[in-house]
């Protein structure tokens, strides 16, 4: 099966055999950011790096390397607003989302 | 060296799987097809196979465990009847749409109500949209042929669908008749290793099964389901003809008996078809020019087949053990029809209903649907769907 | 097929009439004989009227129906006579056997006129006196082999002992009562 073939107009004797996805971690080629209508906005400054933010995001759009995070990954993030709720240091901000 | 024994449907099948050894099999008890599990079950307790039993808790769950072991790389398989299977309904489609070859013995049964444990094809027909291949059997001997049959079928690389093994419940299923058995090893060869390209546990690719499908690929993925069914036709062919080489017995996907020169025919399947070939017999005794058509591949359908077959008959009783509820024909009536009618080739059809809940089919109701038909060859007949057997 | 041999078992769920069947259909095909042997499940009760039936044949059988008019009829249970046709379609060259303790003359009432042989046997004298207990499809068995003549005493006799070694292997014990009560069958059959 040629994986390369595979896109939104591709005839149906390109698809795989039943749909089946042949490997792992294949959600991060599909940019559902540019779903969200409004997202989240990072002030680096007033994070204390608790790191409250990161495990609640559906999308892990908010990624952590070394024990901290870091800018927010618009490719993913779907604007939800979870992360503003969860942060206690007014850190994360967004339009519409009051706290 | 073929082995001569004598064994009720139920066993034939049993044995031929614990020829075949396969990985694993869910299974919930339904009548009639309960004995496949119970004998089976035993087997597993010897030690004669070394297949995973999984005793679940319902028919959903049944076919649920098969499509998980199936997609994990093990040979599934399972069996049920009836309402049994009308439970395993969405699972059904999951099976074929996952393309996974998963095999079903299904001892046909009647589905309720009113509630009624005996023959008729009504469970089978009620999943023939389901994507699966669908071969039946007029004795005890073509269950187990066709179930020896079924992985290389269902797991060919152009096919890659599950397939059911359909039998006629109680009729054959509980009647021991004469059965000629391959030996163990001469099963283990023809069916082979189950050696699937992709599975969830392969230590060497990771896999997802059954991801969400949104409309500008699920019909896509429809047309390519559709073609892996088209395939099976040819693949059914190729395995009966070396299956035949093995056993010097079985046909591919129908059974023409005294075609050659008939004039009226009855298309039917299952058990119904050796009573049949009864009443051709004598009616061919007393002259009459009389044939019969017994459908072994039901799915795919061999339509071009057929009609070829019934080219140069007048009339043609087509024989649906099961009602359709749609005041117009049953499945093989519209199937055969459309047949009939793509090639050109318009002659009368009587398309009956029969066999219902177990009512007995008798050589001499088959003579009457032949008497039918020569009346209707000879004067024509407004009444194209009828009922045989059934009190007026 | 004029050769075929049709047999109709009426009886009661529990007394083994299937069992009967599916045994004799078992010796009949080891002595190389085109076998069926079948049951007709109604309600599935114990005590339920059940009925069974074997085919028996030289050449391959390819129907499935019923029996309707058999060669022999063997009624397991004698209370059937009084709410069973058991004798429709029965053909007048062939026989009934019967379970009873009573003479056939008794019965000729309850058989509907029936014109051919009626033979009939102690079921229930015969398997308390080899068994102990009351099983009638074993000396049932051996009754309409001996009336049919589908196969010789001693071809019988030989091919149930191989049989019944297979099916009590884990408890022969059982096995000498259970030939006893088949040859006090053949010689009480009557």
């Amino acid at each position: 099966m040629d994986l390369t073939k595979l896109s939104e107009q591709c005839s149906w004797r390109d698809l795989t055999e039943g749909m089946q996805i042949y490997e792992g971690g294949t959600s991060k080629q599909f940019k559902t950011g540019e779903w969200a209508s409004i997202k989240p906005e990072f002030i680096a400054d007033k994070c204390k790096q608790c790191l409250l933010c990161a495990p609640v995001c559906p999308d892990s759009a908010i990624p952590v390397k070394d024990s901290l995070r870091g800018e927010f990954d618009y490719d993913h993030c779907k604007g939800c607003g979870i992360c503003v709720n969860a942060c206690k240091f007014g850190a994360i901000v967004m339009e519409g989302v009051n706290k | 060296m073929a082995k001569r024994d004598r064994l009720s449907g139920n066993e034939a099948v049993a044995e031929a799987l614990r020829q075949i050894n396969p990985d694993v099999m869910p299974a919930f008890p339904i009548t009639p097809s309960t004995e496949i599990p119970q004998y089976f079950s035993k087997f597993c307790a010897n030690g004669q196979v070394d297949t995973e039993f999984i005793p679940v808790e319902s028919e959903h769950s049944a076919m649920s465990a098969a499509i998980g072991a199936e997609s994990a790389g093990a040979r599934t398989v399972s069996a049920t009847s009836s309402a049994g299977m009308a439970y395993m309904w969405e699972e059904l489609y999951l099976a074929s749409a996952n393309r996974l070859p998963i095999a079903l013995a299904l001892v046909n049964r009647a589905l309720s109500g009113p509630i009624n444990i005996n023959c008729d094809h009504s469970d089978a027909m009620g999943a023939r949209d389901a994507g699966w291949i669908q071969l039946f059997a007029e004795t005890n001997q073509e269950a187990y042929d066709n179930m020896v049959q079924a992985y290389r079928i269902a797991e060919h690389k152009d096919v890659r669908l599950p397939i059911m093994i359909c039998q006629d419940g109680f009729i054959t299923s509980h009647a021991v008749q004469n059965i000629t058995l391959m030996e163990d090893e001469e099963v283990r060869n023809f069916v082979g290793e189950y050696q699937p390209e992709q599975y969830l546990l392969n230590p060497n690719g990771t896999m997802a099964v059954g991801p969400y499908s949104v409309s500008n690929h699920y019909m896509e993925a429809r047309r390519a389901q559709a073609e892996a069914m088209h395939n099976a036709k040819d693949v059914i062919k190729a395995v009966a003809e070396e299956f035949a080489a093995v056993t010097g017995r079985g046909v591919a996907w129908f059974e023409e008996y005294a075609m050659e020169d008939a004039e009226l025919a009855i298309v039917l399947m299952g058990s119904a078809a050796g009573t049949a070939k009864d009443a051709v017999d004598n009616l061919r005794a007393a002259g009459k020019k009389v044939g019969l058509i017994k459908i072994r591949m039901f799915r795919p359908f061999p339509a071009e087949e057929i009609a070829e077959a019934l080219k140069n008959v007048k009339a043609v009783a087509l024989m649906d053990r099961t009602e359709s509820f749609n005041d117009h024909n049953g499945p093989i009536g519209a199937d055969v029809s459309t047949a009939l009618f793509r090639a050109g080739k318009l002659c009368e059809t009587i398309n009956y209903v029969y066999g219902l809940g177990g009512r007995d089919v008798r050589v001499e109701d088959i003579e009457k649907v032949f008497a039918d038909l020569e009346e209707a060859a000879a004067n024509g007949t407004n009444d194209h769907y009828r009922y045989m057997g059934v009190r007026e | 097929m004029n050769n075929m041999v049709e047999i109709r078992w009426h009886g009661r769920g529990g007394q083994g009439a299937k069992t009967a069947a599916l045994l004799l259909a078992d010796v009949a095909f080891q002595t190389g004989k085109y076998v069926q042997g079948f049951p007709e499940y109604g309600p599935e009760r114990m005590g339920a009227p059940i009925t069974a039936f074997n085919r028996i044949s030289d050449n391959d059988i390819r129907v499935h129906s019923n029996i309707y008019e058999p060669d022999y009829v063997v009624v397991v249970d004698e209370s059937l006579l009084d709410t069973v046709d058991v004798t429709a379609g029965l053909k007048k060259e062939g026989a009934i056997v019967i379970n009873t303790d009573k003479d056939k003359e008794e019965l000729l009432p309850k058989l509907n006129g029936y014109e051919g042989e009626v033979y009939v046997i102690d079921a229930r004298e015969i398997s308390v006196a080899a068994l102990g207990k009351y099983f009638p499809n074993t000396p049932m068995l051996a009754a309409i082999v001996k009336v049919s003549g589908v196969m010789d005493r001693e071809t019988f006799m030989s091919e149930m002992r191989g049989s019944y070694a297979h099916k009590f292997a884990s408890k022969p014990e059982v096995i000498d009562g259970n030939m006893k009560a088949l040859e006090m069958a053949f010689d009480k059959v009557r």
